[in-house]
């Protein structure tokens, strides 16, 4: 751990003036092999640090960072933000949290695993060809491939205060992708499957991988548009997990005090339908999104963000708490260029429904398998999506639809969730069961 | 060696004593597996941002990043491998780890040839934006943030950032090709939040390109950038729903070229072509446009975003016709591609950084002009939509389904512009979609220098340009049935 490189940049900060700092050192391996129609495609290997440093002037603050670790480079790190900070002007709010606040113990959270260590590209290679040797073997359709990733990283942090604090950690995480290409007639359709984990035992099978990639591209086959209507519509889990990603931005620190945010002055009010609970936990073990400690040294803990319905909770980190007259909720994190809000593992509690109870449920509707497009405005909630996924007739799934967008306001979808599934998995940093919205306009024909 | 490598050489030499002799020395390991093309690139970055929120200064920041990655290709196969801390032993490491890909394969002989073109010169700066002293550019944030405000007392909250770069390249290729660039860029944005009776809308706004600081500053171009993020916000406030369904679309000029970038341009991407996993696949000679439509994709513009000298594989920048007169005439090629489907390289191989290997990528992507006049167009549709300014957008380019988003759009009734409607999403299927401009005019603009694409999860800077156009039939995703 490279933590006493981080205290000696934060004693030389205070040499030039610093009245406090903060510093993140990150240091990560990667190794990614695709392989496409059966032939290795791209192998890559990786090494990568960066060191980042926030420094205050009195309530002055400035941010830099290197990837340079050399004496000279992070001298002149230390300089340039320094120099930074006294030309900027005061923020009342700056500042590190209070050395109080900080966690004196790191947690353990089994957050890595050392058995990919022994293992050659070979190996990993012969992960991304089985997988998509699955989806092409399945059916004879699949006639082509994007191809297949296997992919592992291995990352140690560190992090230290100019009030003492100085602690690290370290992840690994593998995953599988596998993208196959469908063909009927001059029909073309692809889809993908993945699997991410921090254990490598943990990843799905990459046969089972592979062959459910191949029934997401099949079923695509023959996909058409519909006439333009206003309809139930269900969001598997992945689509769901996105919706949970608009109503995470609305609810962070930033978003609030900008005023800019459809959830803003709705804390203690129902925001959602009573079967909607939405929990940020960074604490499961072996999780994705799990981690010891914050952004700025604060214990990472389970919030509850909205219960039955209920906005209980904001995403704040020790600047956007302050400056709404708040404290913490201990979501500061790290983006290679300073502090941020961000969530760890955040999901949607699930509720007692089986996906094809939720389906059997709907006359006429839209089942959604896939989102493309930036249409969320996070001000006022107003959301236009395109839209994949496959018609429901009297409760069946029935032929595949593309071309669509879906349309409503992120408020009123929230208040008309009809059904929440029992499907929950966490597959990624944000996971949602299926989830059914009473009324959305479907645009078309 | 061309005399484009000599800043960026003397550079790296200095700096790190990697020279053209070195990189010579390291290709030649990496060749000894026989691979048909390999190059390694070296890369220093340093990044600037300044962010006032408030009037307050909430973001001060400065990075500098480096690194080298090394690439050795045979048959399809490439192997990369990167590190950010550039020595000797360092790169040896990375090109024994890149070649052992190469080698397994036993591939036939060095390929790759030198480019046939000369690097450009199109951005050459006194003071490059990195440069300017600071205390200008927080003066011109707090000007951007008082004009934004006093365009309407609504606006309640303004974010205005500089963000300005300079990276420093040099590549040594197997077929003995040496060439570097500097490559300034920046960047003013504006975003204003207006609030009235309890409603709020945001306006964004901004621009730049491969220029100096005072880009910004010479047309009075921050007060237009301040003023239009906060027209925009409080237009919104009063805006009605969107239409749901297909209708007739009028796109004004500039940054709603953003479709062609959707619509086509990915599809036209060479690694797609050549895996036969894009609609446009196969496709080169037929019509997939309008006559009226003809798409050009230039590298060589000066000073604009999407502009580059050389590519980052070294190879001189160009113009590429991807659709002319509504006949597909072109792919954009990276080396690899062009060589595995026997065409020339066009100049668009293209990477985030040091850390990602090159794919093929658009650069300016803009619809040349036709012959009518905007007014007579918008006077053409009973019945529409007119969109002039967009958000972000996606393609699924192996359906060739994209979409689009609305920022700034209107109902056109009965040949007229009227009320402003809320942001919607419109859709269409890349190979139809332009088959249906009928009408293209004659008001050519390229976008204002904002625009960002990501593929594969690697982000580059881009530009878009588009005349008026109409298109018969989109479909709109409002919620107005």
């Amino acid at each position: 751990m490279k933590t006493d490189l981080l205290v000696s940049v934060l004693k030389r900060a205070a040499e030039r003036g610093a009245t406090a700092a903060d510093g993140f050192l990150v240091e990560e391996q990667r190794f990614s092999a695709t392989v496409r129609l059966g032939q290795v495609d791209t192998v890559t290997h990786a090494q990568d640090q960066r060191l980042s440093l926030r420094v205050f002037a009195g309530k002055a603050s400035a941010a830099a960072s290197t990837s340079d670790l050399s004496r000279e480079s992070l001298e002149r790190v230390v300089d340039e933000a320094t120099q930074l900070a006294r030309i900027t002007g005061a923020d009342p709010h700056a500042g590190l949290p209070e050395p109080s606040e900080l966690i004196d113990r790191v947690p353990e959270l089994d957050l890595e695993d050392t058995s990919a260590d022994d293992l050659t590209p070979e190996a990993k290679i012969e992960v991304a060809r089985k997988a998509e040797a699955a989806a092409l073997e399945s059916d004879p359709r699949i006639t082509n491939s994007e191809g297949a990733e296997y992919f592992d990283r291995r990352a140690r942090y560190a992090y230290a205060t100019s009030h003492g604090f100085a602690h690290g950690y370290a992840t690994t995480s593998f995953g599988i992708t596998v993208s196959p290409v469908a063909r009927r007639n001059g029909d073309m359709q692809r889809d993908s499957w993945y699997s991410m984990a921090r254990k490598r035992a943990s990843l799905e099978d990459p046969v089972s991988i592979g062959r459910t990639a191949a029934a997401r591209a099949l079923r695509r086959l023959g996909a058409r548009k519909v006439k333009t209507t206003e309809v139930p519509v269900i969001f598997d889990p992945e689509t769901a997990a996105s919706l949970l990603r608009s109503v995470a931005s609305a609810v962070s620190g930033p978003s609030l005090y900008r005023r800019a945010s459809f959830l803003l002055d709705r804390l203690g009010s129902r925001v959602a339908a009573p079967a909607i609970t939405i929990v940020d936990d960074g604490l499961v073990a072996s999780a994705l999104g799990s981690r010891p400690f914050d952004g700025e040294g604060l214990a990472t803990r389970r919030t509850v963000l909205v219960n039955d319905g209920v906005l209980e909770s904001y995403l704040l980190d020790s600047y956007s708490a302050r400056k709404l007259g708040m404290v913490s909720t201990h979501h500061a994190a790290r983006d290679g260029s300073g502090v941020t809000v961000g969530t760890t593992n955040l999901m949607l509690l699930p509720g007692s429904a089986t996906p094809s109870e939720m389906i059997a449920s709907v006359r006429n509707g839209l089942y959604v398998t896939e989102l493309i497009g930036f249409g969320v405005n996070g001000v006022t909630g107003d959301y236009s999506r395109g839209a994949v996924g496959l018609w429901i007739e009297n409760g069946e799934l029935t032929y595949p639809v593309e071309e669509v967008t879906v349309a409503g306001n992120l408020l009123d979808m929230l208040a008309g969730v009809e059904g929440v599934g029992n499907d929950l998995v966490l597959r990624d940093r944000t996971s949602a069961p299926t989830l059914l919205i009473g009324r959305m306009v479907v645009a078309g024909d | 060696m061309t005399e484009f490598a000599l800043v960026p050489q003397r550079f790296f030499s200095d700096r790190f004593n990697v020279t053209p002799s070195i990189m010579d020395d390291l290709l030649g390991s990496a060749l000894r597996g026989r691979v048909d093309d390999a190059d390694i690139y070296l890369e220093y970055r340093v990044n600037e941002e300044l962010v006032i929120e408030e009037g307050t200064v909430k973001k001060a920041s400065r990075h500098v990043s480096q690194g080298a990655g090394v690439r050795a290709q045979a048959g399809t196969r490439t192997g990369y491998a990167h590190t950010d801390d550039i020595s000797l032993g360092n790169l040896q490491e990375a090109a024994r780890q890149a070649h052992a890909i190469a080698d397994r394969s036993g591939a036939s002989a060095v390929a790759a040839l030198q480019p046939t073109r000369t690097p450009h010169d199109l951005y050459t700066l006194d003071e490059p934006p990195t440069v300017t002293e600071l205390s200008r550019k927080l003066d011109l944030l707090r000007r951007v943030d008082a004009a934004a405000r006093a365009e309407d007392p609504r606006i309640r909250q303004v974010i205005a950032s500089v963000a300005s770069e300079e990276v420093v390249m040099l590549i040594a290729t197997a077929a003995g090709w040496v060439v570097g660039d500097v490559r300034p860029l920046t960047r003013l944005n504006v975003t204003a939040i207006a609030e009235d009776g309890g409603k709020r809308e945001i306006g964004s706004y901004g621009g730049g390109g491969r220029v100096k600081f005072d880009f910004f500053l010479s047309e009075d171009r921050w007060r237009r950038f301040a003023t239009e993020a906060a027209r925009q916000a409080v237009l919104k406030l009063g805006a009605v729903d969107a239409p749901a369904g297909t209708t007739t679309v009028v796109l004004g000029p500039g940054w709603p070229g953003i479709l062609l970038h959707e619509a086509i341009g990915h599809g036209l991407e060479g690694d797609f072509n050549r895996k036969g996993v894009s609609a446009f696949a196969g496709r080169l000679g037929e019509k997939v446009a309008s006559e009226l439509v003809t798409v050009v994709d230039d590298g060589t513009i000066p000073n604009r975003r999407g502009s580059l000298n050389v590519d980052d594989e070294g190879t001189p920048t160009g113009r590429t016709v991807l659709i002319e007169n509504g006949i597909l005439r072109g792919y954009m090629q990276d080396r690899l591609n062009a060589r595995l489907t026997g065409m020339a390289p066009t100049g668009n191989g293209r990477r985030e950084s040091y850390a990602h290997p090159p794919l093929p990528r658009m650069t300016n992507t803009f619809m040349l002009a036709g012959h009518d006049d905007p007014q007579d167009i918008i006077r053409s549709v009973k019945s529409g939509l007119y969109a002039v300014a967009f958000g972000g957008g996606q393609v699924d380019i192996t359906n060739g389904k994209f979409v689009f988003s609305a920022s700034e759009a209107y109902l056109i009734e009965d040949g007229r512009v009227t009320a402003p409607v809320k942001g919607a999403t419109l859709i269409g299927n890349g190979p139809d979609a332009l088959r249906r401009v009928s009408r293209v005019g004659h008001d050519l603009a390229m976008d204002e220098g904002v625009g960002t694409c990501g593929k594969d999860g690697q982000s580059v800077p881009v530009g878009v340009g588009l005349p008026t156009i109409r298109i018969d039939g989109m479909t709109v995703g409002g919620t107005a049935v």
